[in-house]
């Protein structure tokens, strides 16, 4: 598995660069509070790194995910939309917002290791 | 994921007489009014939330601002404020009343208790200090005015919240909604109504500083009740259709606007004994008659998505017709809630609106308030 980070809390696995997997980190999930509505992307659509992709919602306020890197969505996590709260207790597992065919692998080495990400997150 | 909370100034934030036992409890904190106040606990929000709809919770309110007007004059000054009735005002009975402006627009909203030799406000976090300057001026040479910084204020609320009352201090339980009275809670010295901002039964407690952490830890080591942030508190006072100053209510809306003609007693109306002879009063008399051109209404979505506080609403039709002032996800009611301002001609229940959510529009329907049911305790 080979797991990157960015430095808007969201993490990326990259092990199949042709559906790689997106989600937000536990620090994203803790700054938020209970998350009660995601607004997935559509399959299909394409996506330039950084744009913003989605939405999540806890009870208090929205935030935007973004691309982590560009590429077309293949997949979305339906469960996540039927059960928002999964983003809470399994963020970085079955709590996945979506799966993307990445246009350009090369740009997902910009992102943060774990260890770069760990540090990020400690002093956000 | 951008970041879900605003940026605030680091500004030094005041801390209530329950700050340590609120670290200590694992809250969340958060600037609030110019003080960190916790947004939620270790449970979330969501849990607090339910804990208070289904037992019973304890809120930290003490950066609301606590008042006393003292002498004689003070319920008919007060009156000169406010339309309200202070002046019949019983002893021990407690009233929800508006600070208005001359455009009729309200300064704040407050809790006026009549007790034995003052009137007791409790009046918003944001807007003491210019009610206390406002009192000051305009009534201060006809009463005392005296903050209470003092004091400091607990909220116990819940279906439960009477029962863990009862153990604490039992002359309190015959209280009944919006009255007050003096009594010992485990043991301390406290001015407890029966009142609150959930919709729930429940007690707000003012005590000495100095007091609180214990009278807190007491309340807390019952095993009904569980503490809860301003995070529930917003969700708790949504569902029960009731308005947050600065957001639902301001000085641009009226009390007719706002629906908040109910809060005005036939006393003070046009016609009444005491009518008018308080800031704006030909505005608001003219509209408790004639209505106004937009009012605040409940807003249930169709779909789930939240709407926001800001969301521009329009008609079937693509028109523009108000604005959302509070909104979230009901959790007791389980779908998307707001309160808005509406054209009058969109305020019929059931009535559809389109609300604007990052370019889509969400379809939702007027609803009657509140959105979860009241459960006061009248006796």
């Amino acid at each position: 598995m080979t797991v990157k980070y960015t430095n808007d809390h969201e993490w990326i696995d990259t092990s199949d660069a042709a559906a790689a997997t997106v989600g937000i980190t536990q620090h994203a999930q803790d700054a938020l509070g209970d998350v009660v509505f995601v607004d997935l992307p559509s399959i299909g659509a394409s996506f330039k790194k950084g744009e913003v992709a989605g939405v999540v919602e806890s009870v208090k306020a929205a935030a935007d995910i973004f691309m982590p890197a560009s590429g077309e969505i293949v997949a979305v996590n339906e469960a996540l939309r039927a059960d928002p709260s999964l983003a809470n207790t399994d963020p970085l597992s079955s709590g996945w917002f979506f799966k993307v065919k990445l246009a350009d692998p090369a740009e997902t080495s910009e992102l943060l290791d774990q260890t770069a990400y760990d540090e990020f997150a400690k002093n956000a | 994921m951008s970041d879900p909370v605003s940026p605030d100034s680091p500004t030094a934030l005041l801390q209530t007489p329950l700050h340590d036992l609120h670290l200590e409890l694992g809250a969340k904190m958060v600037p609030f009014a110019g003080y960190a106040m916790p947004v939620s606990y270790r449970q979330g929000i969501l849990a607090e939330h339910r804990q208070c709809r289904e037992s019973a919770v304890l809120f930290d309110v003490s950066h609301m601002g606590q008042l006393r007007l003292v002498g004689s004059g003070a319920a008919t000054a007060l009156e000169s404020l406010v339309p309200q009735d202070i002046v019949d005002l019983p002893l021990g009975k407690q009233r929800y009343a508006l600070f208005t402006n001359d455009a009729g627009g309200l300064l704040d909203d407050l809790m006026v208790t009549r007790r034995d030799d003052h009137l007791f406000l409790v009046v918003n976090a944001a807007c003491k200090a210019a009610d206390t300057s406002r009192l000051q001026a305009r009534i201060g040479s006809r009463c005392g005015i005296e903050p209470q910084p003092g004091r400091a204020l607990l909220a116990l609320q819940g279906p439960k919240a009477a029962e863990v009352m009862a153990g604490l201090a039992p002359a309190l339980t015959r209280l009944t909604f919006m009255s007050g009275a003096e009594a010992k809670v485990a043991g301390i010295a406290c001015f407890v109504t029966r009142s609150g901002y959930t919709g729930e039964d429940g007690f707000e407690i003012s005590v000495a500083a100095g007091d609180a952490e214990a009278l807190a830890r007491a309340i807390l080591a019952e095993a009904e009740v569980a503490p809860a942030g301003l995070g529930a508190r917003d969700t708790l006072r949504l569902e029960a259709g009731l308005c947050l100053y600065g957001h639902d209510i301001d000085a641009t809306t009226t009390p007719a606007e706002a629906a908040l003609t109910w809060a005005i007693q036939k006393v003070r109306r046009p016609g009444g004994a005491r009518a008018g002879g308080y800031p704006g009063a030909a505005t608001i008399g003219r509209q408790l008659a004639e209505g106004a051109p937009r009012k605040r209404v409940g807003l249930v979505g169709l779909e789930r998505t939240p709407v926001r506080e800001g969301a521009p609403l329009f008609d079937a039709a693509g028109a523009p017709i108000g604005r959302v002032t509070s909104g979230t996800i009901g959790p007791s009611v389980d779908a998307a809630i707001a309160l808005a301002y509406v054209d009058a001609a969109h305020t019929a229940t059931g009535t559809l609106v389109h609300a604007e959510v990052r370019g889509k529009r969400q379809p939702m329907r007027t609803a009657t308030l509140p959105f979860a049911p009241h459960h006061y305790f009248r006796g």
